[in-house]
């Protein structure tokens, strides 16, 4: 396997997006894009706990018994999640808490498990602290963009920031509340896994 | 070294790991400690505030978009006093900023157990002594607001929260649960905004003195001035709310408390007006608000401009007092 950094790094975001075209980690996609500052910061929190999980399982990768390599990485994801978790509660308090269990799932997010089994265990350590960035990347990607359509169509606002005035405040937009709740990201998911294909017909799946 | 796949090397590589791992874990969250309580104890204050509606008072915006600064200041408005529930006394012996509730809940030697009857807010035991905040404008004069800290059982555990009641100690200023386990966008909505707006003005006692505030199921009815809309998909949740500020209302929770303090307010007011210039009172004739069965809007928005100040009406303004749709419809970015 020889692949150029940059394009380890790089072709998650859009070529090989884990949300867009693996459709993975969907879950907290929906849960944590209502507002671009959590989304923000839970793509920070994936980039870190993947590029880090990655890192460190490729380093140990030639010691890990096969028979209980699926139970290492979840160990060392688990224990890097946490400590995530400590330092958004020290440093990001108000957005941990918003962001509430969202970040202890992180350890369920298939993304992370999926690229250290997959890339971290056949690779060097510098390549796979690439990919784990690239993927956290994709996601983190999928997230902002999903953010910015719910909370400027929802709330009228960006980073909190009011740039429509709502009516319910004496403004004139009229907020979508759909926009406020979870199904709305599937639908912007849905958009964006279109638009992308329409641009890259090589993703489309055979039926 | 044993072999990679060999058995003991497999259990050698497992311990090492958990051993690393752990190290890795217990470093940052004792480093981190410090940290973290200094924003539990910023963030409890925010509850606090924002209960007592101090930051939508004075600055026009809930106490989550105030500086740390802004929000000291206005803590200090803020007194603590420890109080025996069951005699209602003030305790003056303990020390309110060592007090912590989880603890004192738990501790046999510092707690009863909970009668579930009539009211039943899940848990098992409280507190004999709690912590009880009185706001005071500046820090001193006559109580514009108290705050009592309330918890009992949701979906997935325990609300904590702070339930504030305006000087009439009657009706409701403000509700806030600054730690749940509920389900985020349903239980979870009890962080909602447009929802705790709903709280004010509320009253806590029906016309026989009885806790009677409530979370209605469905939209609650217009001119009901007991019942907030209930959480959509969230019943259970809907209902532990209800019934926690029923019991902790009711005369096993703070009733003894807030009668002593009614006469105590009582006293000190009466003596303060034949003192001096009387101040303008908050009364409003508490007591024929208590009576009129079914207060219109109209008549509660009354209540409110008389008693809190002008700055509250950009409350208002955002979330009109008529009902709001009910929260599922409604959302407000939290």
């Amino acid at each position: 396997m020889s692949q150029k950094p940059v394009d380890v790094l790089v072709d998650p975001i859009v070529n090989n997006n884990p949300i867009a075209l693996q459709i993975l980690g969907i879950c907290s996609a929906l849960a944590v894009t209502t507002k671009m500052e959590t989304s923000l910061v839970m793509a920070l929190a994936v980039v870190s706990v993947t590029a880090c999980s990655n890192l460190a399982v490729s380093a140990i990768r030639s010691y890990i018994p096969s028979s209980i390599r699926i139970i290492v990485q979840m160990t060392v994801i688990a224990s890097l999640v946490i400590v995530v978790d400590q330092f958004l509660k020290a440093f990001l308090f108000d957005i941990s808490k918003q962001l509430s269990v969202f970040v202890g799932l992180i350890i369920t997010n298939c993304i992370v498990m999926g690229r250290a089994e997959g890339f971290a265990m056949k690779n060097s350590a510098g390549i796979s602290f690439l990919d784990g960035i690239g993927n956290g990347l994709g996601y983190g990607f999928v997230l902002v963009v999903v953010a910015f359509f719910r909370e400027l169509f929802g709330s009228g606002s960006l980073f909190g920031i009011t740039l429509m005035e709502l009516d319910r405040n004496g403004g004139w937009y009229a907020p979508n509340g759909l926009m406020l709740l979870p199904p709305s990201a599937f639908f912007i998911i849905g958009i964006m896994i279109w638009v992308i294909r329409l641009n890259k017909p090589e993703q489309i799946e055979e039926a | 070294m044993p072999a990679k796949d060999s058995v003991p090397g497999t259990i050698l590589i497992a311990a090492l790991l958990c051993v690393v791992c752990s190290l890795a874990v217990s470093a940052a969250a004792v480093a981190l400690r410090p940290y973290q309580i200094a924003n539990e104890v910023l963030d409890q204050q925010k509850n606090i505030l924002d209960a007592a509606g101090l930051p939508t008072d004075e600055f026009g915006k809930p106490a989550s978009e105030l500086s740390k600064n802004e929000i000291d200041n206005l803590y200090t408005w803020v007194s603590e006093q420890m109080v025996d529930l069951d005699t209602g006394e003030e305790n003056n012996e303990m020390d309110p900023t060592k007090f912590d509730l989880v603890e004192s809940a738990t501790d046999p030697t510092l707690s009863t157990e909970i009668v579930p009857d009539p009211y039943d807010p899940g848990e098992d035991r409280r507190p004999k002594t709690m912590k009880v905040y009185f706001v005071r404008k500046n820090g001193e004069g006559p109580i514009r607001q108290v705050v009592l800290p309330i918890y009992g059982k949701g979906l997935w555990g325990t609300l904590y929260g702070y339930l504030a009641l305006k000087s009439d100690l009657e009706t409701i200023q403000g509700i806030t649960f600054y730690q749940h386990k509920e389900t985020p966008g349903l239980g979870g909505e009890v962080d909602n905004p447009a929802w705790k707006a709903q709280w004010n003005g509320l009253k806590l006692y029906d016309e026989n003195g009885e806790p009677a505030a409530q979370v209605f199921k469905g939209p609650a009815p217009d001119a009901d001035p007991y019942s907030v809309d209930g959480l959509s998909g969230a019943t259970i949740t809907s209902r532990g709310v209800t019934a926690l500020v029923q019991y902790w209302a009711s005369e096993q929770g703070y009733g003894p408390f807030l009668k002593k303090l009614a006469e105590k307010m009582q006293q000190e007011s009466a003596e303060a007006d034949t003192a001096s210039v009387s101040r303008p009172t908050n009364d409003l004739s508490a007591e024929a608000v208590r009576r009129a069965p079914l207060l219109t809007d109209a008549a509660r928005n009354d209540t409110r401009s008389n008693e809190t100040r002008l700055s509250d009406t950009l409350l208002t303004d955002t979330l009109p007092n008529d009902k709001l749709p009910t929260t599922s419809t409604m959302k407000v970015g939290a």
